[in-house]
């Protein structure tokens, strides 16, 4: 088994045997449990009302909307804060140090790490967001057109945000790298609101410099092509007509699937940072 | 020759760590590298291991350049931040770096056992590091040092959590470990423990080395240790004519290098200069009064 593997394995190993794998199943259990009895609630007091079916599909879409952003701000923080130790945290405990004086490369240190975290953060975006499609369509009868693109989306966006962690813990503290994590998200998505105001307002500068710094750290780029896998097509087609530019402002719509190029880029984007993660550490002293 | 280093020295930021280390060691002895804490052990490690790289100055380590990768096969190493993944049984952690090493390196259950029993942790191979006291963790870090017997193992300070009854058992090992063919970089500040088991030594200071060779020669040369109180500093001085002179602990005066024919003499000088002496105690030096009189000449350099 290449050290890639060893390593990746031992980190899944680490995610489950010191719970993390178990406290973050049952908080997802919790959180769809909760907004499952949430939307039943609410589709039983619409159909009591005789409100139609499409305005059922309609509302629960844009519900299912506000879930996953609530999970994918958990899935980003949980991937800031278990990317920002995975480097730091070994080498301020010399855990690193007996490894790394092992026959293995710096390299193999941190993409077995980031291979492992990998693993976690997509089965955990899989599993929660899955569950949360199924459970909700099962007491509203809403299944959103494409989850898989959905969760997809929702995982590429934490893989950036661990793929930054990860480059971030290999030159500061674990806290250090985690918050500016954290913060870059949240500035991220600010950051995509501004460019859908702008655009609005037709206001050149704030729109490219928006632009550019969706470029930057594509997180919010990605939350967008997740949101487009949960609309029903109605809602897109309604949307895209006279009002269409003002419905673009709203942080919890998307028009389109994010385009080839930015996928690409985003792909890129991760390579470039994990790259460059690897360059950082084989440079330094430990 | 196993370590070879010409002029390595080591700067972080504006603090030189390592001025300039020479040494070698050959194969099949124990090397004692001591110095006090800060003289710049760990950092030497780190460079003989590619942890860290040098400013300066050159160096091998089994024939290869510092750090080369394939050399790490053949090299063990206890760091003196001994920490393994607390989440892992003893048994697993042996098992991680025997799949590290690699090179058909035997991880089978007898062999893990093996090590675990050599280290005194045969009952707790099943138990969680995280469960473990620091004296276990650092046995457990010996053990795996000892994984795959490397032809050169680096122990950084291997006793620093142990009991006496552990650095007995350290001691032992090593011994072990030399005649089964490995050669032993002992870095330590605790000279009993070097005294014991070393075959050379190299003291170092400050980033550099104060001076190398076999303990034989390091301690060989005649010395006397006078108890003496009252004597003045001019008198002290004086006492040079006789050999280096090093004073120590409870009026303990060391004259290293002494004729033993001079010895009444110096006695005499001591007492015509009014110290009143309270024992003499001919012999050679202990490698402590070495020890101390190099980093004291060190100091006031």
């Amino acid at each position: 088994m290449s050290n890639v593997l060893v390593i990746a394995r031992l980190t899944v190993a680490e995610a489950v045997r010191r719970r993390i794998v178990w406290v973050l199943a049952g908080l997802t259990l919790l959180s769809v449990a909760l907004t499952t009895w949430g939307v039943e609630r609410l589709v039983s007091l619409a159909r009591a009302g005789q409100t139609t079916d499409l305005e059922i599909q309609l509302g629960v879409s844009q519900v299912l909307i506000l879930v996953a952003f609530m999970f994918s701000l958990v899935l980003a923080m949980t991937a800031a804060f278990l990317g920002a130790p995975a480097i730091a945290s070994d080498l301020e405990s010399g855990v690193a140090h007996a490894i790394l004086a092992r026959p293995i490369r710096r390299a193999d240190l941190i993409v077995g790490r980031w291979l492992g975290l990998v693993v976690v953060v997509v089965l955990y975006a899989a599993a929660s967001g899955l569950l949360e499609v199924v459970a909700v369509g099962f007491v509203s009868g809403y299944t959103p057109p494409q989850p898989l693109i959905a969760v997809g989306f929702l995982a590429a966006q934490a893989v950036v945000l661990l793929t930054l962690s990860i480059l971030l813990s290999t030159r500061l503290p674990a806290i250090a790298a985690g918050a500016i994590c954290v913060v870059a998200f949240g500035l991220g998505w600010m950051a995509g609101v501004f460019a859908g105001i702008g655009r609005f307002f037709d206001a050149g500068p704030l729109v490219t410099a928006a632009e550019a710094s969706r470029w930057l750290l594509p997180s919010d780029g990605l939350w967008r092509g997740a949101i487009y896998g949960l609309e029903p097509p109605g809602v897109v087609l309604l949307t895209l007509g006279p009002t269409g530019t003002a419905a673009q402002a709203n942080p919890f719509f998307a028009p389109t699937l994010p385009p080839a190029q930015f996928i690409a880029w985003s792909v890129v984007w991760i390579a470039i940072v994990l790259a460059l993660a690897v360059a950082s550490f084989a440079r330094r002293d430990l | 020759m196993i370590i070879e280093t010409d002029g390595l020295a080591k700067r972080y930021g504006r603090a030189d760590a390592l001025v300039d280390l020479t040494m070698r060691v050959d194969a099949g002895e124990v090397f004692g590298f001591l110095g006090p804490n800060g003289a710049g052990k760990t950092t030497a490690v780190k460079l003989l291991l590619g942890l860290a790289r040098p400013t300066r100055g050159r160096g091998s380590v089994l024939g290869a350049p510092l750090g080369d990768r394939a050399t790490r096969r053949r090299i063990g190493y206890l760091p003196e931040l001994f920490r393994y993944q607390p989440w892992l049984h003893a048994r697993e952690v042996v098992e991680l770096h025997g799949r590290l090493i690699g090179g058909g390196i035997d991880r089978s259950r007898q062999a893990v056992d093996r090590i675990l029993e050599e280290v005194g942790l045969a009952d707790r191979a099943d138990d969680l590091v995280g469960g473990f006291s620091k004296g276990m963790q650092q046995r457990l870090g010996l053990g795996v040092a000892l994984l795959g017997a490397p032809t050169l193992i680096v122990l950084d300070e291997p006793t620093s959590a142990l009991d006496p009854v552990g650095r007995a058992d350290v001691r032992t090992i090593i011994r072990r470990a030399r005649e089964a063919g490995s050669t032993i970089f002992l870095n330590s500040h605790l000279l009993t423990e070097v005294e014991r088991v070393c075959d050379r030594v190299a003291i170092v200071d400050r980033g550099r080395v104060l001076a190398d060779g076999r303990l034989d020669d390091l301690l060989g040369a005649p010395a006397v240790r006078i108890r003496v109180t009252d004597l003045p500093p001019p008198a002290k001085v004086a006492l040079e004519r006789f050999g280096r002179v090093a004073a120590g602990e409870d009026d303990w005066l060391t004259i290293s290098g002494i004729e033993p024919d001079s010895v009444p003499d110096a006695v005499a000088a001591i007492a015509g200069a009014g110290g009143r002496v309270h024992a003499v105690d001919a012999g050679r030096a202990t490698l402590e009064e070495r020890y101390m009189e190099l980093i004291g000449r060190a100091e006031s350099a």
